[in-house]
């Protein structure tokens, strides 16, 4: 007799409750036949027998639950005795869930070695070793590389389509997806990847483009069809997939800038009288301030990657610089380490190297947030996409003179709006809004990004 | 340079270190007067006389036995065997004693000795005088293992085994000894390190990593490959143990898919470990399984057309590429 037990079908299930039985007392069960749908704390699953034989008793009712390893039902031989208490212990087996997604899920593979295959030799007893069966059904093959290369783009492997054997979707596929071409018909050797421009900011503030779908007949004459550059490939390419994977919301805090001027006026008229003269720009300073917001609330600096938040270690803060063909995403490396000098010296170097389209690939990639400014457009605030892998981005808007209550006066301080977006999949609200409260108070109180 | 047989290639090495070193003496059956059953010792008796050219008895124990024991006593040692088929018969004291005094007496004795023998089948010697068992030595601690594939490599890691302070066990092929190459000449002194493999040709779809004779055929392979548009690398170990591993990983790191050639059998060998080690590093850089070109799961057959179906092929290796290179690079490279 054995012991079919409540499974466990997810790491925080307690308990189930037993929705609708499959299997009557007295019908025969196999191997991984469904004996009972199941009600988690989060689905409905059928619990598959691990157990072969006859359902002799039924321990928990429909709708009742039971806790996860609690005996549920009964399967043995038609004629076996029926334990006096209903239970049987030692030998107790679980039922089996169904694999989730993304489980592993075992393979015939262990059949290879069993003595069932045709036997070589004359003799009968031959050492050969038999060629090893594989199970194909109902799993996703993908080769290392080319879920590593997936994963780093986040694409949905899924939506893949596999020219490898059995289907097995190869790098040769995530490539000539990346390209933009997974026609089978494309071109012999795919270039790696498109250029990993980061995507902008801006892009939620600018009207849709013309519906592509112009008819053939009025292109030339009210339309003029341009092909996309890399560039513009790439970025459309990388914001759809933000908006589309990343669930965004949005918070914006009002910052008094009134002391952060007065400490960059301070700062720059040191840095002028030094030997190699440098400007630091009020966004140096923002940028400074995100680091060590970040350094402070580390939970802000991780990516989403399906399972797992990938915990950043170091902080990278990219700043979207926009260039007539598009824009990109240099990126300061270690801000929260550099004093402000030295930030603002790297972010002058990144823009014009930015600008002259010098920049190398480790210049504009392995950022963990980015800082978006259109202040200087006069835009008083905006929300911009996430430049995905990382899980928030800064949209800063312009310092403008506000009228503002001091102490039951109205007086007149600088201003700036900033807005958070957040991917929601590793971050909720309170998280968000305690971040932007870190950032306001080390740029209202701005002594703290020096010292 | 000149192209010279590797057999003539090892027979300089050989005289070349003589002459430098007078520690170093040959021994083994049939190497003085008859010069080798493959020739390779041919007028060394005669320049070196009978002092430092050594015939033994038919009696492997008492070879590898000498070649310890001279070792020991403070000469450089050159043990041939004339299969490595025989060496079984000397496998423990190659196992137990010439891979282990170094460590069990404190690194206190050290035993510079080489042994050269050739493996492989091809050459109608049936059953038991056809085999490879680099892998059962390979597996032991306290042992190198070599199996160059050309005439430069051949002397040149002739000449780094024997100035090596560890036994070295030098394996060639019986189909090699008359394959030419490009050695510099007499008077240039060069040597070839006993732990890096390399590589033999370049390309960027797919690694074959080889060695021995297979190096060759894997070569012939890779040009009728480059027809249909595939480049493959060829990577030539060089040395089983210790492995190039760094090498193979590179490699692996930049064409994403490998096939193993080798002469010997699948199961438990050389080849496997390979594989287990590829996987166990690289398996994130992998876009197919490691493919695996190996001699047939059974005795060497005698007969001709027999024994040429149990070893490896070039159409073979052609086909275990094809079986894991993208569709589409077949197709760009049939147009």
């Amino acid at each position: 007799m054995q012991t079919v037990v409540m499974p466990k079908m997810g790491d925080t299930m307690e308990e189930g409750k037993i929705l609708a039985w499959r299997k009557k007392v007295g019908d025969p069960v196999a191997r991984g036949d469904s004996l009972a749908e199941i009600e988690t704390d989060k689905v409905n699953i059928e619990a598959e027998s691990f157990a072969e034989g006859v359902l002799r008793k039924i321990l928990v009712p429909e709708g009742e639950s039971a806790a996860v390893g609690a005996p549920i039902a009964l399967v043995g031989a038609p004629d076996e005795a029926l334990p006096d208490d209903g239970t049987v212990s030692p030998s107790a087996q679980p039922a089996q869930a169904p694999a989730q997604p993304g489980e592993p899920v075992p393979t015939a593979v262990g059949a290879a070695y069993q003595p069932a295959q045709e036997r070589a030799g004359a003799n009968g007893a031959s050492s050969a070793i038999p060629a090893p069966t594989t199970e194909t059904a109902g799993r996703l093959f993908i080769s290392p590389i080319a879920r590593r290369i997936a994963q780093e783009h986040h694409l949905d492997i899924a939506r893949i389509s596999g020219t490898g054997p059995s289907g097995r979707i190869i790098k040769d596929d995530v490539e000539a997806l990346l390209a933009g071409q997974q026609a089978p018909t494309v071109a012999p050797t795919i270039p790696p990847i498109a250029p990993p421009v980061a995507p902008t900011p801006t892009q939620p503030t600018v009207p849709a483009a013309p519906a592509p779908a112009t008819p053939a007949a009025a292109e030339g004459e009210e339309v003029e069809a341009v092909p996309l550059s890399a560039m513009r490939k790439t970025i459309a390419r990388r914001l759809q997939q933000s908006m589309q994977t990343a669930p965004h919301f949005y918070l914006t805090i009002s910052i008094d800038t009134t002391k952060l001027a007065e400490l960059r006026a301070t700062i720059n008229e040191y840095a002028e009288a030094l030997p190699e003269p440098v400007k630091v720009s009020m966004n140096d300073l923002i940028v400074k301030g995100v680091a060590l917001a970040l350094a402070r609330m580390p939970q802000v600096n991780v990516s989403f990657d399906g399972e797992r938040l990938l915990f950043k270690k170091r902080i990278n803060v990219g700043i979207a610089v926009a260039l007539e063909q598009g824009l990109i995403v240099p990126v300061i490396r270690d801000a929260d380490r550099r004093g402000a000098l030295d930030l603002a010296r790297e972010s002058r170097r990144l823009v014009e190297a930015a600008r002259g389209g010098t920049l190398k690939p480790e210049e504009f990639q392995g950022g963990t947030f980015t800082v978006s400014n259109l202040g200087m457009f006069e835009i008083e605030s905006f929300t911009a996409v996430i430049n995905s892998p990382e899980s928030a981005i800064l949209a800063v808007g312009a310092i403008q003179p506000t009228p503002v209550v001091v102490e039951g006066q109205v007086v007149v301080r600088d201003r700036m709006k900033v807005t958070l977006s957040v991917d929601h999949r590793a971050l909720d609200g309170a998280t968000g809004a305690r971040f932007l409260q870190e950032l306001k108070r080390l740029l209202e109180s701005p002594m703290g990004l020096l010292v | 340079m000149r192209t010279i047989t590797y057999r003539d290639a090892l027979r300089e090495a050989i005289r070349e270190e003589m002459r430098s070193d007078e520690r170093v003496y040959i021994l083994g059956e049939d190497i003085a007067g008859y010069g080798g059953t493959y020739a390779v010792t041919k007028g060394l008796f005669e320049e070196f006389g009978e002092k430092r050219v050594k015939d033994t008895p038919l009696a492997e124990e008492i070879i590898i036995g000498t070649a310890i024991g001279s070792a020991l006593g403070g000469l450089r040692p050159i043990a041939e065997l004339m299969t490595m088929n025989f060496s079984l018969l000397a496998s423990d004291l190659l196992v137990n004693s010439a891979a282990k005094f170094r460590y069990m007496f404190g690194g206190q004795p050290r035993i510079p000795m080489v042994v050269r023998m050739p493996a492989g089948g091809g050459a109608q010697r049936g059953a038991q005088h056809s085999q490879f068992f680099e892998s059962w030595y390979a597996h032991i601690p306290g042992l190198k293992l070599v199996m160059p594939a050309t005439p430069y490599d051949a002397k040149g890691m002739l000449k780094a085994a024997i100035r090596d302070d560890d036994p070295v066990l030098f394996i060639e092929h019986e189909l090699l000894y008359s394959v030419k190459g490009e050695v510099p000449d007499e008077d240039v002194e060069y040597t070839v390190p006993l732990d890096r493999g390399e590589i033999k040709r370049e390309g960027r779809d797919v690694t074959l990593v080889t060695f021995s004779r297979m190096v060759h055929i894997c070569q012939q392979a890779a040009e009728e490959l480059a027809k249909d548009g595939v480049e493959a690398e060829v990577l030539d170990l060089r040395s089983i143990r210790p492995i190039d591993l760094d090498l193979v990983l590179d490699s692996v790191r930049k064409t994403n898919r490998v096939v193993i050639a080798e002469e010997g059998w699948k199961y438990y060998g050389t080849g496997q470990g390979i594989a287990a080690l590829i996987y166990e590093h690289a398996f994130d850089y992998l876009d197919a399984p490691v493919g695996h070109v190996t001699g047939k799961d059974v005795p060497m057959p005698y007969a001709k057309s027999l024994e040429k179906a149990a070893l490896p092929s070039y159409a073979d290796v052609i086909a275990a590429v094809k079986a894991i290179v993208p569709a589409r690079t077949l197709a760009a490279g049939a147009r």
